[in-house]
């Protein structure tokens, strides 16, 4: 969430490239040989069907687990060439939301949104908690600053994440299955206040996600992990791919499975 | 028009110009507003919203704004709090074009009225109330377990309870041979203290060989049983504790509800017929490493024959401290077996609730084993054996 009205920003420098990335646990190769790019302001759907590796190249792309081969760039640098302190900056200018949300359960949801600003700026508790009720307010969440995360529900949970991801103003927001076990009308909103931060706030989302609503609505660029053939098998704009692609793999799954 | 300026900041910093015109207050923002540098202060925000006669309008000029992030929002949306309180109408066509949609957002869905929580005070006698309550609910609970269980026992005498053999078999194991080592350890070192202390006192009259006779009934009769239950409570209850914790948890109680089996049955017999079985045997192996530690100060401290203190040993330990041993080793493993079920059942859904679940298992069963101890030593005095 930063933004700058003095300088035009420069000639568009992607917000991630990844190059010859393969994933693997071990002996077994996920995916191999993926290559595409994140610009800056995109939402970004990592799509493909269950098991393919959506989630592990989430957990690559933000530094929780060590590719086998192969690049990550962001703007400051490869993220897992960089010394572990540089990575720490890098990282810090991205927000996850876990599939569960992930909050801390032992602390209330203003704690959880100030954990981060309390470790990494010098703001006085006072300012960290009205950063709080913003953050809440901002996902719809307001006046809710003293539940602790087993007294809300699911859905708010989800929301409350956002909360948290958004915490240091990211440049980057990584979700992960933002829809999973959220009702299609919350699933729905959801995606309203993805696309509404993603204009306000001018960050680059990267959602991981099978949802096909989620993916036509809020995707303009997107890479298919293609299960069977370990690889990804094509990137773009998903309503593009859906109207020319000719991979029958993609087309079955953008269809679901209709033809 | 008046003028207010605020005092001297360095180039960068966020500067707040306040002015007043007519019915028109216009808030002059310049400089770089983001979370490493500090905020101006509100006050005098307050102050001119405060004034008489109140301003109509309030208005932003963020035109001077370098650079912001939520720190300028936070800025604002105080400004138009109190705006609002003064029923000042508010004009956000100044702010940069994301801010104002962001300050829109957060407007949006309105705070939940009674959701932000007052912590109050509450009077003594209300919490006195409380506590008794709370109280008697535990004590409700305790015994809605204890009846559940036994139920659960019944229906395994009558062969209709329902749970995995095969989980049976891990979870002795886990109970017994997996102790094994901590167990030596432990027993040995008690034998061998025991010894020490006794030594000291009986070699003044020349009654070295008597150290045979205290090991021998210290461990057998009651410490055997005491250190093999205070090992299981903290190695064994806690592991149950934390692990139907995280059951309850991960929904997986639930889960077994619905599919129709009692959690007691499928889950708290089977760790109770592990311990119940488990800790007699346990005990057996601990009262025998324990004369063996006390063997080891005998025969190589105080240079007992060892067929000597072994026979000794054998034929001043009444076979009546055994079987006491053995009561108190299965008393202890229901005990422990209860504990930590009853802990990890009753849960809460946190990581939080798995932490104090396990700790107060540990808690409740070696404050349960000392109880017990107590109430079996009375016991055995009173019929004397």
């Amino acid at each position: 969430m930063e933004a700058s009205t003095s300088a035009a920003a420069p000639a568009e420098q992607p917000a991630i490239r990844v190059e010859n990335l393969t994933m693997a646990y071990g002996d077994f190769v996920i995916m191999r040989d993926l290559n595409f790019t994140v610009n800056r302001g995109d939402v970004f759907i990592i799509m493909g069907g269950s098991g393919c590796g959506k989630s592990t190249l989430l957990r690559v792309l933000v530094g929780l687990k060590e590719p086998a081969k192969g690049k990550i760039l962001y703007r400051e640098g490869s993220l897992w060439d960089s010394e572990p302190e540089k990575r720490d900056v890098i990282l810090r200018r991205t927000g996850i939301l876990y599939q569960s949300g992930a909050l801390f359960s032992s602390m209330t949801l203003a704690e959880n949104i100030g954990l981060p600003l309390s470790q990494y700026t010098r703001l006085k508790p006072k300012e960290i908690r009205e950063l709080a009720s913003l953050k809440l307010a901002l996902v719809g969440l307001a006046g809710f600053e003293d539940f602790y995360p087993s007294e809300i529900s699911g859905g708010m949970c989800k929301r409350a994440g956002l909360a948290r991801a958004m915490a240091l103003d990211p440049d980057i927001l990584f979700f992960d299955e933002p829809s999973a076990g959220l009702d299609p009308v919350s699933a729905h909103l959801l995606d309203e206040l993805i696309l509404e931060l993603r204009d306000s706030l001018r960050a680059t989302f990267v959602v991981v996600t099978h949802e096909l609503a989620s993916i036509f609505a809020i995707g303009n660029n997107s890479v298919f992990l293609n299960v069977e053939t370990r690889t990804m098998s094509a990137s773009g704009d998903p309503k593009e791919l859906l109207a020319h692609t000719t991979d029958p793999n993609l087309r079955h799954f953008l269809t679901r499975g209709e033809e | 028009m008046t003028h207010t300026t605020l005092p001297f900041a360095p180039a960068d910093a966020p500067r707040l110009e306040i002015l007043k015109d007519a019915g028109m207050l216009t808030l002059r923002m310049t400089g770089v507003w983001r979370k490493d540098i500090p905020l101006p202060d509100p006050r005098p925000v307050r102050d001119a919203l405060a004034a008489t006669p109140p301003p109509a309008t309030l208005r932003f000029d963020a035109a001077g704004v370098t650079a912001w992030d939520s720190l300028f929002l936070t800025f604002c949306r105080a400004v138009l709090a109190l705006a609002g309180e003064r029923r000042v109408e508010a004009d956000l066509s100044g702010l940069p074009a994301g801010a104002a949609s962001l300050l829109d957002l957060a407007s949006k869905v309105p705070e939940r009225q009674g959701a932000a929580r007052k912590t109050r005070h509450a009077p003594f006698l209300e919490r006195m109330g409380d506590l008794g309550l709370a109280v008697s609910q535990a004590v409700v609970n305790l015994f809605d377990f204890v009846g559940d269980v036994t139920l659960a026992c019944l229906a395994l005498l009558r062969g209709k309870a329902v749970f995995q053999r095969s989980g049976l078999v891990a979870l002795m194991y886990q109970a017994s041979v997996e102790a094994l080592p901590i167990v030596s350890l432990i027993s040995l070192l008690v034998g061998l203290i025991l010894a020490f202390v006794g030594a000291i006192q009986l070699s003044q009259f020349g009654a070295q060989i008597y150290v045979s006779t205290i090991v021998g009934i210290a461990m057998v009769r009651v410490m055997g049983a005491i250190m093999t239950g205070i090992i299981m409570a903290g190695r064994t209850g806690a592991a149950y504790a934390a692990e139907l914790g995280t059951m309850q948890v991960n929904e997986e109680i639930d889960a077994l509800r619905t599919f129709g089996f009692s959690p007691t049955q499928f889950l708290v017999l089977p760790r109770m017929i592990a311990l119940v079985l488990m800790m007699p045997l346990l005990c057996i192996y601990a009262d025998l490493m324990g004369i063996l530690g006390g063997f080891i100060v005998g025969v190589f401290m105080l240079h007992i024959n060892p067929v000597q203190y072994l026979t000794h040993t054998w034929q001043s330990v009444p076979l009546a401290n055994f079987w006491i041993g053995l009561v108190h080793s299965t008393v202890f493993g229901i005990l422990v077996a209860m504990a930590g079920c009853y802990r990890g059942m009753r849960c809460g859904r946190s990581a939080l609730g798995v932490g104090q679940a396990t700790t107060s298992a540990v808690v409740t069963s070696i404050l349960a084993i000392i109880i017990a101890t107590a109430i079996i030593t009375v016991a055995c005095n009173i019929i004397g054996v």
